[in-house]
């Protein structure tokens, strides 16, 4: 789970540093775009390799939530959950689930229609009408204003889901010291604003400029 | 300070046996005294239903001074009731208000079966304790004494902090996972903290932590609930102790 979760905020940096691309510049964000689309690393190492890490980290996710759940079968009739652990650490299902509902919309948007082009119609150029069609496609997702809020709503729930996961992740390890941890808490709680926000401004950005 | 005593009403779960399905009841009690404990005016309680030819409420309690581990009751939604690092024993009345509903539930886990009313089986903290919570010393008239090795003052005052565990469970009635790795991982750092404890240090996290799986309780998904509610402070410091000596071990094995 602990490691699995890294893994994956890792490549969200990575991730987000690429869109952030989107906002100053078009031919940068689509020479970028193109080669993490064409490199055969990328393709066939590294994209297996999160592909898995994500479906491990959902599976395990809610494994672990049905164990759990297990473990006490009759519930209190009268319990006060909220006195002694905050909503993000007991509700990571809700925000994980919603984060994994966001992923399924976000596949049909852009990994879909890429594999389709690349892998069905056989087409490695990354060109449409004579330019690269990364920004464009990108950039035309956002006019549908449901579209937008949807992802904006997604980006709450993943950053109420990092508020507890980022620094859960190194208890889960061990990994806990008097002078660090509260550094990693506050690294932790930087994180999961500042990166979920951030994607929120890009897609308001290209929903705005249109 | 009030003359007059408080009229509360209380909810108990009773339950005949561990085989009956049980429910909760109703029960008044008037004029208590703030500065009874929570037990004593569980007495109280206990009194009238006799008086009145009734079943009284089953509870566990000992030594009635915080340091058995034997009192449990889930008060009002936390584990102990509303105060903070103390027992249910240790529990006034003061922290209630005249005209209060009070709500009174055993332990609910899978790993604590309910034998009656509100008495919960914790034998499973024995086992766990069997399985791995002790040290080999070879009493045979040649035993070392334990002050003739040096230990760091933080060390010691570290696995002596994790030592005060009782052992009541409240960590396991507050966690949304019914996980006892509070417990577990302060059974652990009061040996793995000393070198008296090396020589299973290994295995100890290997076998206590599959004997709490094999008791059925979940597992740490970090909410810190359980040192929120411990009676004792035991830190969350213990449990990253433990998953750090059960990686370690799990990866030499
Ligand atoms: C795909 C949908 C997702 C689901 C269903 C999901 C579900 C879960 C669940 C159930 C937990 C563990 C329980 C807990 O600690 O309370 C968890 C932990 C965590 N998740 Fe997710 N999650 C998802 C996506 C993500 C994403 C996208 C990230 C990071 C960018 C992430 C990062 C983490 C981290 C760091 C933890 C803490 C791990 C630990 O404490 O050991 N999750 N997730
Ligand atoms: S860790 Fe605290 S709450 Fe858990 S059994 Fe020990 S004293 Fe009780
Ligand atoms: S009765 Fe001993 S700790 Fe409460």
């Amino acid at each position: 789970m602990a490691l699995s979760g890294l893994f994956l905020i890792v490549f969200l940096l990575q991730h987000f540093s690429i869109n952030l691309m989107s906002v100053f510049s078009a031919d940068l964000f689509n020479e970028v775009s193109h080669f993490m689309g064409t490199n055969s690393v990328i393709q066939y190492a590294l994209q297996p390799v999160l592909i898995f890490g994500v479906i491990f980290h959902l599976t395990m996710g809610m494994y672990l939530e049905a164990k759990n759940r297990g473990a006490r079968p009759q519930k209190y009739a009268y319990n006060k959950a909220g006195a002694s652990a905050s909503w993000m650490s007991r509700n990571m299902i809700i925000t994980g689930i919603m984060v994994m509902l966001f992923l399924g919309l976000h596949f049909y948007d852009f990994w879909f229609p890429e594999i389709k082009i690349k892998f069905i119609d056989g087409d490695w150029s990354g060109m449409e009408n004579g330019a690269y069609r990364y920004w464009d496609h990108t950039h035309h997702k956002f006019v549908d204003p449901i579209r937008v809020g949807l992802y904006c709503a997604a980006f709450v729930f993943l950053a109420l889901h990092l508020l507890h996961g980022f620094q859960s992740a190194f208890q889960s390890m061990g990994w806990r010291h008097q002078k660090y941890t509260p550094v990693v808490e506050k690294v932790g709680y930087a994180y999961a604003i500042i990166i979920p926000l951030g994607f929120i401004v890009i897609a308001l950005y290209h929903h705005l400029i249109h | 300070m009030s003359e007059k005593g408080m009229n509360l009403t209380l909810k108990i779960w009773r339950q005949k046996d561990s085989k009956s399905k049980g429910k909760m009841e109703t029960y008044p009690v008037t004029n208590i005294s703030e500065h009874m404990s929570f037990l004593e005016m569980l007495d109280v309680l206990n009194e009238q239903l006799v008086e009145e030819g009734k079943e009284p409420v089953a509870f566990d309690h000992d030594c009635r001074e915080g340091i058995c581990g034997m009192c449990s009751l889930h008060i009002n939604g936390e584990a102990h009731g509303p105060d903070r690092r103390v027992t249910t024993c240790q529990l006034h009345m003061r922290m209630f208000n005249d005209g209060d509903t009070i709500h009174i539930e055993p332990w609910r886990a899978k790993a604590f079966p309910v034998i009656k009313d509100l008495i919960v089986d914790r034998s499973a903290f024995d086992r766990i304790q069997h399985a791995g919570g002790f040290i080999s010393v070879n009493t045979s008239g040649n035993t070392i004494d334990a002050n003739a090795i040096p230990i760091e003052k933080e060390d010691a005052d570290e696995a002596f902090n994790a030592a005060t565990c009782i052992g009541c469970g409240a960590c396991v009635a507050s966690c949304k996972n019914a996980s006892a790795m509070l417990f577990v991982g302060a059974k652990i750092s009061q040996f793995s903290l000393l070198p008296q404890g090396q020589v299973e240090a290994k295995n100890r996290a290997l076998n206590m932590v599959k004997q709490m799986d094999l008791e059925g309780f979940g597992n740490c998904t970090n909410t810190g609930a359980c040192e929120v509610q411990c009676p004792k402070g035991i830190s969350l410091d213990n449990i990253a102790r433990m998953n750090r000596d059960f990686l370690s071990a799990s990866v030499k094995k």
